[in-house]
């Protein structure tokens, strides 16, 4: 394939990228369209679940991307929007699960474990210290 | 002597978790509803094929029903099919099919061909019931009670085990208490 073939192709595979991820839609200003493709990002597709919704092509994404779009439109905030899918869909959706009981260990563990490889590395360096200076010691 | 152990126990606990995770893995893909044990959302729908005659949620209380998520471009609903037909026929319970972001004329060729189990059928040509059902993936199906709450739902094909295990049971406990 010559130079000439292969930027022809690249050109217009990223054409489709883009013409794929593009929805027709309008807002009133920037902050607005940032507001939305914020929340697409935080919300889980639920047919390809290891997607989010503003990735996925699925006909259940495209459709909840319109209802978030709708009600944006007709000026609810993000948890009103966040608490309407979390009522049909549980907090599966959210990327960003909220605090709670049953999700306490998943926010927390981060740090435990954090603490953990500490505690590891503090008392690792300690005894090579202490051998090291034992070694100096005797020779 | 201790520190020796350390990395034992640690690769010991990493095991466990992996193990555990695998086994979750495995229902991952089924997500709970929470749907379960609250009022079936409120709708106004067309019946399939009459569009002029509309059906709303209200309609439907007072008879328990399970209500069939199902599309004439689901695979599944497909294998499914002859299970929710014996279920229709065996008069355990009303079944009521949600047609889901279908063409009518895909869902009444669809019906034609394998059979028409539904007592009632309804179009959800937008999907936006579907939504408030939270809805995923076809087929899923509702089982709702004489009171309009939706007590348990399937995801996936319901299969004569689902009948037997969750459905039969619900409906006898039913009919006892009047």
């Amino acid at each position: 394939m010559s130079i000439k073939h292969l930027l022809l192709t690249l050109t217009l595979v990223l054409i489709t990228a883009v013409a794929q991820a593009a929805d027709p839609l309008v807002f009133d200003d920037p902050t607005q369209e940032e507001r939305y493709n914020e929340l697409t990002l935080e919300l889980r597709c639920l047919v390809c679940q290891n997607q989010n919704l503003a990735d996925s092509d699925a006909p259940l994404a495209q459709d909840l991307r319109k209802e978030i779009y709708d009600m944006m439109m007709a000026g609810q905030d993000n948890e009103q929007i966040k608490t309407f899918l979390v009522d049909r869909y549980g907090d599966f959706v959210l990327y960003r699960p909220k605090m709670e009981g049953n999700t306490l260990l998943l926010w927390l563990m981060p740090g435990i474990l954090m603490v953990i490889g500490a505690i590891a590395v503090f008392f690792t360096v300690r005894n090579r210290n202490r051998r090291l200076a034992a070694d100096r010691q005797q020779g | 002597m201790i520190g020796r152990l350390v990395p034992v126990i640690l690769f010991l606990a990493l095991g466990i978790l992996l193990a555990v995770g695998l086994k979750i893995a495995d229902h991952k893909t089924e997500i709970p509803s929470p749907l379960i044990g609250k009022k079936m959302p409120e709708f106004t729908l067309p019946v399939l094929g009459q569009p002029e005659v509309m059906v709303s949620h209200d309609e439907l209380i007072g008879t328990p029903f399970l209500l069939n998520v199902w599309a004439s471009w689901c695979v599944t609903c497909r294998v499914e099919h002859p299970v929710i037909e014996e279920l229709a026929r065996s008069g355990l319970i009303r079944v009521v099919g949600l047609n889901y972001r279908d063409e009518e004329a895909d869902a009444q060729a669809w019906l034609a061909r394998f059979g028409n189990p539904y007592a009632l059928n309804i179009a959800d040509i937008t999907g936006r019931t579907a939504i408030d059902f939270g809805v995923y993936a076809a087929p899923e199906s509702f089982l709702v009670d004489p009171k309009g709450n939706i007590v348990f739902k399937q995801i996936g094909a319901v299969t004569p085990e689902v009948i037997q295990q969750e459905i039969v049971p619900r409906v006898a406990q039913w009919s006892k208490a009047p």
